[in-house]
C-alpha cells in the first residue's frame, strides 16, 4: 500500500496513476485485443507468425498509447495545427511522390518505414477542429462552420482521390463528430443532410468505377457471385452458418477452407461470427458499447472545452469504425475498407487507435488533477 | 474580472450541459445503429441460420467420383490382351494456375508439348468442371516426371498424376478383335450413363472394348469429401468404393491367331476360325492390323492421316465389315437347295461345256475353265467348280427357291457376334431388289447369283459361319468372342453359354452329298484345292473344303482374264472355306484375300496352315505331318 494525499491505494491504482491510464478503458481494450488475437489465430488458419505479428504490432500500439497519455493536455491542443498542417503537407507529398500499393497511391516511403499519412489525419483532423472550435465561441457560428469545411473537405478529398473511401470515411466522421459535439445547431445538420443528398449523385460521377462496383454489389451481390459479390455472398454464409452458438473456436469452415477472403483483415468479423455465433456478437457488441460509453463518460466529466471535444470524437469515430465495418460485412453497407477495430490483422491502423486511446488516458488523468 | 470569471464558469457550465446532451443523443443513436446490426445478425445468425448452414455445406462438401478400374481382357489361355498400365500423365487444375497463357510457356521449356495437345488441353478446359484437374499430357517419361517435380513449387495448379491407362501389349495383332478404348467425346456422352462415368476418362470405342463396355467399365464408387476455396482435398468423410468391371476371356487363341496373320500376311484380307461346336471365335484376322495404344490418349491428327490414307486400309475390319461377294464358295450351299428342293439329284448329271445360255438369249455366261469340264454329277460340280453346272441349277431353282436356303445358312443377316462393326452382308432376292432398286428380277441375275457373283455380298464371318453350319450338318452355333467372365471383386468365373440358331433342315443324304463333295473339292485329284492341299495331305485328317474365287471387275463376255495384264486391284479376290477334320470337325475356317487371285492356289493354302496349326496344337497331328 502506498499512500497519496491521504487516501489509501493499491499498487495497480498507484501504477494507473502514475502512468496516467484509466483502469477500466484499459481492462476494456485488453480484452477486446486477446479476442482479436484469439480469432486472429483461427482466420490465420492457426498461424504462429501471424500471431506473432500482431502482437509485436499490439506492442507498438501499447507504447503509443503509453507515450500520448503522458503528453500534458495543453502540450497537445498546442501542437494541434502543426500537426494537422504536417499531415496535409504530406497527403499532398502522397499525391505527388506516393507509393502505389494494391493499385492505390497512399503510401509515404521515408527511406526507413512507409506509412500512410492519411493516418495521421485520423487523429490530427479532429484535434485541429476541436482546436479550433475550442478558441471559438460556443456554439458554433456560421463562419466558423464554413472555416470547419474547409478543414474537414480538403484532406478527405486527398484521400479519396488515392482512393481510400474507407479513411476518408473515418477522417471526415472524426471532424464532423467535433462540430457536432461542439453544439452546432441541428438545423444545419438537417441542412448538411439535404446537401448530402444532393452530392450523392455528383459523387456517383467523380467515383472510382471499383467503388461504383462495391456499391452496386452491396444491392444485389447475387448479381456476380464470383467477382464482386463473392465478398459479401460467402460472408454471409460464414455469419449465417455460424448460428446462435457458433461452430466454435478454429472450427469455422468458411474461414479455415478459406472460402472467407480477406478474412484476417476486414472480414475477420465474419470469422467470429461464424465460430462464436450471435451469443458471442452480442458479447462484441457490449465491450464495444462499453469502451464507447467510456470513453464518453471521460469526455462528459471533462471540465476544458477542447478536451471534451477531442475525446468524445474520438470515441464516436471508434463506434463508426465498428458500426460501419459490421454493416459492410452484413451486407448492410458498401465494402469501403475499414477493418474491425482492435481485432482486425494490420499494423497501421491499430497503433492510430491505441494513440488515440493514449488522448483519452490524458484527458481523464488531466481531469483527476483538476479535481483533486 | 471576477464576473468575467463568473461568466466564463456560467459560459463553461452552460457548454458541458450542451455537450452532454449530445453524448446522450449520440448514444441514443449508437444503441439504434448496434440495435439494427443486432436485429440484422440475428436474422442472418438465427433466422435464416439453416439457409446459410445448406450454403455452407455446398461450398465445403464435394462429392468426388471414384472411378472403377476397368476389367482386363485375356484370351482362352490367359494370355493378356488388354491391361491397364500405371502412366504419369501432366493435369492442370485452372483455378490454382493463374495465366494459362504464361503457364504453358513455362512449362513448354520442360515437357515437349505439340500444337495438338495444347489445342486438346484448351479444348478440356472450356467443358471442365471446378476445379477439375484438366489433361494437358499423358505418357510422361521418368526424366520429364523428374523435371517437373523439380520445377513444380513455381508451377502452381500443375500436378503429376498416375492413373491407369489401357494398353495392348499385343498390339497390332488383335487390334481388330479387342478394339479400343479412347477418350470420352460428345458423341459418347449422349449413349452413355453419365452418372456411372462421372469419373471416366476412356469408354470402348470399337471391338470388344465397345461391345462389353457396360461389363468392362464396372460401376463408378463415391467418396465425401471436404474441400477448401482452391478445391484441395481437406479430408474423406466417407467412401462408396466403386466396383471393378468384370475381366474378360475370350475364345480367341492368341497362338492360332497370329499364325493365322502370318499365313495371310502378304495379302491384304480376313481369316475367321470358328469352333462348330461351341461358336467359339478361335481366330478372328484382319490384315493389315494397326497399332491401338496410340489411340487411347488421342492418335495425332499426321498418324490418323496417314492410317486412314493408306491404300491396305489398315482401320478397316475386314472380318466383320468387309462385304464380299462369296464366289464359288457357297455352291455348296446353292446345291443343297438344288437337293432339297428336288430340282437335282447327286446322280443327275450333266455335259458342262465352256458356256451357258438361258433358253432365248444370245448372252453366254462362261466357265471359268475354257472348254468347260466335261461330264459332271453334282459331287465333282462341286470339286471342280463347274460354273455351268450351277447356271444350269441355278435357273432352274429359281431366285425364289435359292435365296431362302442362303438366308438360312445367315447371308444377308448378322450373325450377332459380339464385337462392333459387324455388316449384314446383302442377300439379293426379288423383294430386295424391289425395295433397294425399285426393279424387276431378271433370270439372269439368278444365273450369277448361284456362283456367287452379282448382287450377293457377304462377310469373312458369315462364310465363316457357314463352314461352321456346313461342318455341324446344319446345326447353327452363334459365333462369339466372349468364352467367359471373371468378377474381379470375387473372381468366379462364368463360361458363357453356347446360343443356338434356327438350324437349316435338310436330308442326310443331302448333308452327306455335300459333305463329300467337299471333301473331294481338296482331296480328290480334280478337285480345286488339290494342288495346294490334296496333293500333300496332311496326316491323320482330312479337310473338307470349297475354293472361291470372287470376281472384282466384270469381263467382257469376249474377254479373258489375265492376271498380268490386270491392275491389281482389279485382280479377283481369292477365298475358301473349309472345316476339319472333315469327319469329326474341330474347327471351321473362311479365308479371303482381296485380290489374291485363284481361291485355290492363295487362300487354300493359307487355311491349311491355320488348321494345320490348330490341330497340331491339339495333339491331333502327328510331328511328321509336314512330310511331303
Amino acid at each position: 500500500m502506498i499512500s497519496v494525499t491521504g487516501r489509501e491505494l493499491t499498487t495497480s491504482q498507484w501504477l494507473l496513476r502514475s502512468l496516467r491510464l484509466d483502469g477500466t478503458l484499459l481492462v476494456l481494450i485488453a480484452v477486446l485485443l486477446m479476442l482479436g488475437l484469439a480469432v486472429l489465430f483461427s482466420a490465420s488458419g492457426e498461424s504462429v507468425e501471424a500471431l506473432q505479428r500482431q502482437i509485436s504490432r499490439i506492442a507498438l500500439g501499447v507504447l503509443a498509447l503509453l507515450v500520448v497519455a503522458r503528453i500534458p493536455i495543453s502540450t497537445l491542443r498546442a501542437l494541434s495545427p502543426w500537426l494537422f498542417l504536417a499531415g496535409l503537407g504530406l497527403l499532398f507529398a502522397v499525391v505527388l511522390f506516393g507509393d502505389v500499393g494494391k493499385g492505390a497511391r497512399r503510401w509515404l516511403d521515408l527511406g526507413v518505414i512507409r506509412f500512410q499519412p492519411s493516418e495521421i489525419m485520423k487523429l490530427a483532423m479532429p484535434l485541429m477542429v476541436a482546436w479550433y472550435l475550442s478558441l471559438r465561441n460556443a456554439p458554433p457560428r456560421f463562419l466558423d462552420l464554413l472555416v470547419v469545411s474547409v478543414l474537414i473537405v480538403v484532406p478527405v478529398l486527398l484521400i479519396m482521390r488515392q482512393p481510400d473511401l474507407g479513411t476518408a470515411l473515418l477522417v471526415g466522421a472524426a471532424g464532423l463528430l467535433v462540430i457536432f459535439l461542439a453544439g452546432l445547431n441541428w438545423r444545419w445538420f438537417l441542412g448538411l443532410g439535404l446537401a448530402i443528398a444532393a452530392v450523392i449523385p455528383l459523387l456517383w460521377t467523380q467515383m472510382h468505377d471499383y467503388q461504383r462496383q462495391r456499391i452496386l454489389t452491396l444491392l444485389n451481390p447475387e448479381s456476380d457471385p464470383l467477382g464482386a459479390g463473392y465478398h459479401i455472398i460467402q460472408s454471409k454464409i460464414a455469419i449465417g452458418s455460424g448460428g446462435l452458438y457458433g461452430k466454435g473456436w478454429l472450427n469455422g469452415t468458411q474461414s479455415q477452407l478459406q472460402f472467407l477472403p480477406e478474412r484476417s483483415t476486414d472480414f475477420v468479423f465474419a470469422v467470429y461470427a461464424e465460430e462464436f455465433g450471435f451469443l458471442g456478437v452480442v458479447l462484441l457488441m457490449v465491450l464495444y458499447f462499453l469502451i464507447v460509453g467510456r470513453g464518453l463518460w471521460i469526455a462528459a466529466m471533462a471540465q476544458e472545452r477542447f478536451c471534451r471535444l477531442i475525446a468524445g470524437s474520438i470515441s464516436l469515430t471508434f463506434a463508426v469504425y465498428m458500426v460501419v465495418n459490421m454493416g459492410m460485412v452484413t451486407g448492410l453497407l458498401p465494402v469501403v475498407g475499414i477493418p474491425l477495430p482492435l481485432i482486425s490483422y494490420g499494423g497501421t491502423s491499430l497503433v492510430t487507435l491505441m494513440a488515440g486511446f493514449g488522448i483519452l488516458m490524458a484527458v481523464h488523468s488531466r481531469q483527476r488533477l483538476v479535481n483533486r | 474580472m471576477l464576473i468575467d470569471r463568473q461568466d466564463s464558469y456560467d459560459e463553461e457550465g452552460r457548454d458541458q450541459r450542451r455537450f452532454s446532451v449530445r453524448v446522450l443523443v449520440a448514444m441514443l443513436i449508437l444503441s439504434l445503429l448496434l440495435l439494427a446490426l443486432g436485429v440484422r445478425l440475428f436474422t442472418l445468425q438465427v433466422g435464416a441460420h439453416e439457409h446459410f448452414t445448406t450454403l455452407s455445406e455446398n461450398n465445403r462438401l464435394r462429392i468426388e467420383p471414384m472411378p472403377p478400374t476397368r476389367g482386363l481382357i485375356f484370351d482362352r489361355n490367359g494370355v493378356l490382351l488388354a491391361e491397364n498400365r500405371p502412366a504419369y500423365q501432366l493435369e492442370v487444375t485452372v483455378e490454382q494456375a493463374g495465366d494459362l497463357d504464361e503457364l504453358l510457356a513455362r512449362l513448354s521449356g520442360l515437357v515437349e508439348l505439340s500444337s495438338l495437345e495444347i489445342e486438346r488441353f484448351r479444348a478440356s478446359v472450356r467443358q471442365r468442371r471446378p476445379f477439375q484437374p484438366v489433361l494437358l499430357k499423358a505418357n510422361l517419361d521418368d526424366e520429364t516426371v523428374a523435371r517437373i517435380a523439380v520445377a513444380r513449387p513455381e508451377l502452381p495448379g500443375v500436378e503429376i498424376e498416375a492413373r491407369p491407362v489401357r494398353h495392348y501389349p499385343l498390339g497390332e495383332d488383335f487390334a481388330h478383335v479387342v478394339g479400343y478404348v479412347g477418350r470420352i467425346n460428345e458423341r459418347d456422352l449422349l449413349r452413355l450413363d453419365a452418372r456411372n462415368y462421372a469419373g471416366t476418362s476412356h469408354t470402348g470405342k470399337t471391338g470388344v472394348e465397345r461391345y462389353y463396355e457396360d461389363i468392362l467399365h464396372g460401376t463408378t464408387g463415391h467418396r465425401q469429401v471436404e474441400v477448401n476455396a482452391q478445391g484441395r482435398v481437406i479430408r474423406e468423410l466417407s467412401v462408396n468404393p466403386p466396383e471393378p468391371g468384370q475381366d474378360l476371356t475370350l475364345s480367341i487363341d492368341v497362338g492360332l491367331q497370329r499364325a493365322a496373320r502370318q499365313a495371310l500376311a502378304p495379302h491384304d484380307g480376313a481369316v475367321v476360325v470358328i469352333d462348330p461346336a461351341t461358336g467359339e471365335v478361335l481366330a478372328l484376322v484382319s490384315n493389315p492390323g494397326f497399332d491401338p495404344n496410340p489411340f487411347v490418349n488421342g492418335i495425332s491428327h499426321r498418324a490418323f492421316a496417314a492410317l486412314q490414307s493408306n491404300p491396305h486400309k489398315p482401320l478397316f475390319n475386314r472380318a466383320l465389315s468387309g462385304q464380299y461377294p462369296p464366289g464359288s464358295t457357297l455352291k455348296p450351299v446353292v446345291a443343297l437347295a438344288g437337293l432339297e428342293e428336288g430340282v437335282t439329284t447327286a446322280e443327275h448329271r450333266m455335259f458342262a461345256t465352256g458356256y451357258f445360255q438361258l433358253p432365248g438369249h444370245e448372252r453366254r455366261y462362261r466357265d471359268w475353265k475354257r472348254g468347260g469340264h466335261g461330264w459332271v454329277d453334282l459331287s465333282r460340280a462341286i470339286a471342280v467348280s463347274a460354273d455351268v453346272y450351277f447356271y444350269d441349277l441355278g435357273h432352274k431353282l429359281g431366285i425364289d427357291r435359292m435365296a431362302p436356303m442362303l438366308g438360312a445358312f445367315g447371308i444377308g443377316s448378322r450373325v450377332g457376334i459380339d464385337a462392333t462393326g459387324e455388316r449384314p452382308g446383302i442377300l439379293p432376292s426379288r423383294e430386295w431388289k424391289r425395295s433397294v432398286q425399285n426393279l424387276p428380277w431378271f433370270p439372269g441375275e439368278t444365273v450369277i447369283t448361284a456362283i456367287g457373283q452379282g448382287y450377293m455380298l457377304t462377310t469373312p464371318l458369315q462364310l465363316a459361319d457357314v463352314a461352321s453350319t456346313l461342318a455341324n450338318r446344319g446345326l447353327r452355333v452363334q459365333p462369339r468372342l466372349l468364352r467367359a467372365l471373371r468378377d474381379g471383386s470375387n473372381g468366379e468365373t462364368v463360361m458363357q453359354p453356347v446360343r443356338h440358331l434356327a438350324p437349316v433342315n435338310a436330308g442326310d443324304a443331302h448333308w452327306d452329298a455335300i459333305h463329300e463333295a467337299m471333301i473331294e473339292s481338296v482331296h480328290a485329284r480334280h478337285g480345286t484345292a488339290w494342288g495346294s492341299i490334296g496333293s500333300n495331305p496332311p496326316a491323320g485328317y482330312r479337310i473338307a473344303g470349297k475354293t472361291g474365287t470372287a470376281q472384282v471387275f466384270s469381263l467382257a463376255p469376249d474377254q479373258e482374264y489375265d492376271e498380268a495384264e490386270l491392275d491389281r486391284l482389279l485382280w479377283d479376290h481369292a477365298l475358301f472355306l473349309a472345316y476339319a477334320p472333315a469327319e469329326d470337325p474341330e474347327i471351321a475356317v473362311a479365308v479371303l484375300a482381296e485380290h489374291g487371285g485363284s481361291g485355290g492356289r492363295v487362300a487354300a493354302p493359307i487355311a491349311r496352315e491355320v488348321i494345320d496349326f490348330h490341330l497340331a496344337s491339339r495333339g491331333r497331328m502327328a510331328a511328321s505331318g509336314e512330310a511331303p
